[in-house]
This record gives C-alpha cells, sequence and structure tokens, in this order.
C-alpha cells in the first residue's frame, strides 16, 4: 500500500500521541472475526473498517429483510433479500479497499467455529442468540481468543472483554454458568429493540476491539457494563473467574464438536430430569432446594452437598420446609424423586421449579469419580 | 430506610427499574421478599451482585449494600 495514502487516511487519529504510526501498525496487522452482521455487527465493522483494521471476516448466514432496517445501518432497501455477510462486506470494501474482508455466508456450528475462530486474533460476538453465544465463548476458551461481547435488549445494551489469555481468565460462563431454558428469557425478536442501542454497544465493542489491539487506555477486560438508553445509567459489574466453570467448558476439539448447543437452550419447561452435571450447577447457582426423599436409613449417606431429608410418603405434610425458588429431588435410583417432582408440582405450581435427579444418587456419585 | 435493588433487562418488565425492599438480612430473605412481591421473578433466570460484584451465595446485606439483578441478555 501507498505510504503517503496511507498515513492520509489514518492521519487524524496517528497524530494522537497514544496512537501514533505504531497504532496504525498494530492495527493494520491485526485479524479481527465478527461474528453476525446485525445491529450490533453492523457499527462495529463500520468503524474497524474505517480505523483500519487489517483484515476483517464476517460470518453471518442470514439474509437482510426490511425488519431488520431500523438499526442495521449497513444495508438499504435494495439489499433486502441479499446474504448479509457479502452484502456487507461488499460495501465495507468500498469503504476501505486496502483491507482485507472475508465474508463467510455460513453459520456458525460446532463443525466450522473452531478452525474459522483459529485464523483470527479478536473475536466480536455480535450474534441474537444463546446458543451461538455459548458456542462462542467456549471455542474463544479452548483456543485462548480474547473475546469482544455485546448484546442488547429493549432500551439496554451490555459489552465486556474477555482475555482468555490462558484458562484461568474469566469467561462469560462466570456470569452465567448454563444458558437460559425455554421460557426464561425472551429472544430478541419477541422482546423489540431500541434502534439507536445497537448503534451505541456496537461502537462501545468496536471501540473495546481497538484498544485491545493498540494497547491504549484501559479495556472493559473482566468488567460487564450496562448501559440504559432510556435514563443513561451505566453500571459497570466487575468479574472474577469461578470455580466450577471451567467444568462446564469443553476440554478439547472432540468434547466441543460434540457439545450440542441448541440443544442446551431449548430444553422445554416441563423436562423435570436433570442429569448430574446440570445438577452440579444449579446447586452452585443458589436460590436452591435439594431435597432428598429416600428413607432415612437408606445409604449411600450424602455429605457432598447441603440438602433436606424428606422421605417421599411423607413430602406433601412437609412441604413447606422447602423454601426455595428452585427444587431437586433425588432418591437412589431416580424414580421415587420423579413421583416426588409431581408431586411438589402439584402444590407449588408455577411459584416453583421443580427437578429430579436423574439416575439417582447412585449414578451421581459414581460420575464424581470419574470427573 | 430499606435497601434498593437495581433491576435490568427483561426484569424491568416485571419489576419496574428499581425496588425498595424494607428490610432483608441477606441475599436469600431478599429474593424471598421480592419472590412474594413480584411470583413472575420465581421463573425467571438472573444473577444477583451485591456492590458491583456477583454473589453466588447467600451474602449478608447491610444499609449500604447496593444490589442488582441481571438477567442475561442476547439480543444482537
Amino acid at each position: 500500500m501507498d505510504n503517503n495514502k496511507l498515513y492520509e487516511r489514518y492521519h487524524r487519529q496517528i497524530i494522537l500521541p497514544e496512537f501514533g504510526e505504531k497504532g496504525q501498525q498494530k492495527l493494520l496487522q491485526a485479524k479481527v472475526l465478527v461474528i453476525g452482521a446485525g445491529g450490533l455487527g453492523c457499527p462495529v465493522l463500520q468503524y474497524l473498517t474505517a480505523a483500519g483494521i487489517g483484515t476483517i471476516g464476517i460470518v453471518d448466514d442470514d439474509v437482510v429483510s426490511l425488519n431488520n432496517l431500523h438499526r442495521q445501518v449497513l444495508y438499504s432497501v435494495n439489499d433486502i433479500g441479499l446474504s448479509k455477510a457479502e452484502r456487507a462486506a461488499n460495501i465495507l470494501q468500498q469503504l476501505n479497499p486496502d483491507i482485507k474482508i472475508i465474508a463467510y455466508n455460513e453459520r456458525l456450528i460446532n463443525q466450522n467455529a473452531l478452525t474459522l475462530i483459529d485464523e483470527y486474533d479478536i473475536i466480536i460476538d455480535g450474534t441474537d442468540n444463546f446458543s451461538t453465544r455459548y458456542m462462542i465463548n467456549d471455542a474463544c476458551v479452548l483456543l485462548r481468543k480474547s473475546l469482544v461481547y455485546g448484546a442488547i435488549s429493549q432500551f439496554e445494551g451490555q459489552a465486556c472483554v474477555f482475555q482468555n489469555k490462558n484458562g484461568r481468565d474469566v469467561n462469560y460462563r462466570d456470569i452465567f454458568p448454563d444458558p437460559p431454558q425455554e421460557g426464561e428469557v425472551l429472544n430478541c425478536a419477541e422482546a423489540g429493540v431500541l434502534g439507536i442501542l445497537p448503534g451505541i454497544i456496537g461502537t462501545m465493542m468496536a471501540s473495546e476491539t481497538i484498544k485491545l489491539v493498540t494497547g491504549i487506555g484501559e479495556s472493559l477486560i473482566d468488567q460487564l457494563l450496562t448501559y440504559n438508553a432510556l435514563n443513561n445509567q451505566v453500571y459497570v459489574l466487575n468479574l472474577s473467574a469461578q470455580e466450577n466453570t471451567r467444568s462446564l467448558i469443553p476440554k478439547n476439539e472432540n468434547e466441543f464438536l460434540k457439545t450440542d448447543y441448541v440443544w442446551l437452550c431449548s430444553t422445554p419447561v416441563n423436562e423435570a430430569e436433570i442429569n448430574a452435571d446440570t445438577f452440579n450447577s444449579m446447586i452452585t447457582n443458589g436460590n436452591i432446594d435439594v431435597i432428598d426423599v429416600r428413607e432415612l436409613h437408606e445409604i449411600p449417606t450424602v455429605s457432598e452437598f447441603e440438602h433436606i431429608r424428606i422421605p417421599l410418603a411423607q413430602l406433601i405434610d412437609n412441604s413447606s420446609m422447602i423454601k426455595a425458588g428452585n427444587v431437586i429431588a433425588f432418591c437412589q435410583s431416580g424414580k421415587r424423586s420423579l413421583q416426588a417432582a409431581k408431586i411438589l408440582n402439584g402444590i407449588f405450581g408455577k411459584s416453583k421449579k421443580v427437578y429430579s435427579l436423574r439416575g439417582g444418587i447412585v449414578e451421581w456419585k459414581k460420575q464424581q469419580q470419574t470427573v | 430506610m430499606g435497601l434498593k435493588v437495581i433491576i435490568f433487562g427483561r426484569l424491568v418488565d416485571i419489576a419496574g427499574n428499581s425496588v425498595t425492599v424494607d428490610e432483608a438480612k441477606d441475599t436469600d430473605s431478599l429474593v424471598n421478599s421480592l419472590n412474594k412481591t413480584y411470583p413472575a421473578l420465581v421463573n425467571t433466570k438472573y444473577v444477583i451482585a451485591v456492590n458491583k460484584k456477583i454473589i453466588n451465595q447467600n451474602t449478608v446485606l447491610d444499609t449500604n449494600s447496593e444490589i442488582a439483578l441481571l438477567p442475561p441478555f442476547s439480543g444482537g
């Protein structure tokens, strides 16, 4: 590239003393993957392209629709029905012909995630669903890639930087260990969103990316920033790594490929049985009462986690002992606890969520030994 | 004097931007009290932050505690 032209294009940021030619060089050498070319992706892409990120990948399998245009400001009515990734790449390339822009007109799935992400230095999550978000998080932890996270809900948005430099760094699962189940949150299409909001959060994400690449300023590393467009309130939460998080993330490529992220986020509400892994993460989340419905003399005894002992036959009379919003019943093999779950559902209705430990305490103990 | 709880995301639809709870010695009793006032909270997923840190177990509160309820956001 012509050095004079390069200097002229980026002149106004090069003259910033903290930034300088060095900062510009770093941007030009950086490789950034933007996953999702929607509300968040559009502003991220525009500013990173303009700033001179040397290589930008765009992953999106969606096409432009009319109801996208109020917030996905890269596109126009002529783009309706066309691939977002390809249209975005084309439009952005006109903005800055000197950088490399690669369109991936495909959905991020287990089979392509690791290969794609491995090609880039920094990953930007601008997706619109929990299953892809958890997949991106896990892939970035596995591959030790910095992740710039952003998400929106109605009038509020969040941004955060997860460094993933080593296995102990904070990641998204340190905030929410498991994906929510159906009905626990609404997605964007149902919830609605103010068009300007992803613009604000997306530009924050672009800014965080530029700071991360150039090393200037203070990044939102391990800090979850929430912004409310209605009252201009900003709330910054300090995050720290949790002990059990690592056990929730696939340990290698094979485990990653086998993880069913779509299923993780769409378990039906009436699915009352949970496995040992879900059980373990639920008991660390709090607001939970664990009930041993076996007879008092039954073994093995349980000292690994807090629980209340109410034998099945006495459950109805003693249900007032159960206080928390979530209840898990367990027994020897998982049969009586399923009965108990039905009884408790009858008593509590929708005021509590009731689960049964599949395979019972015997299966649970076996699984703990193999972990 | 009560405890002020800041509410985020979709939980605002249930409880508004902030809630004042008369008295709660710890986060468990706070949750119980909120669940009574706003039964719809029971079936929602959120984390509790006290003084800008996520808590994972019952935590003692005082009148200066800054409490927030944060649900996960998924929109993009």
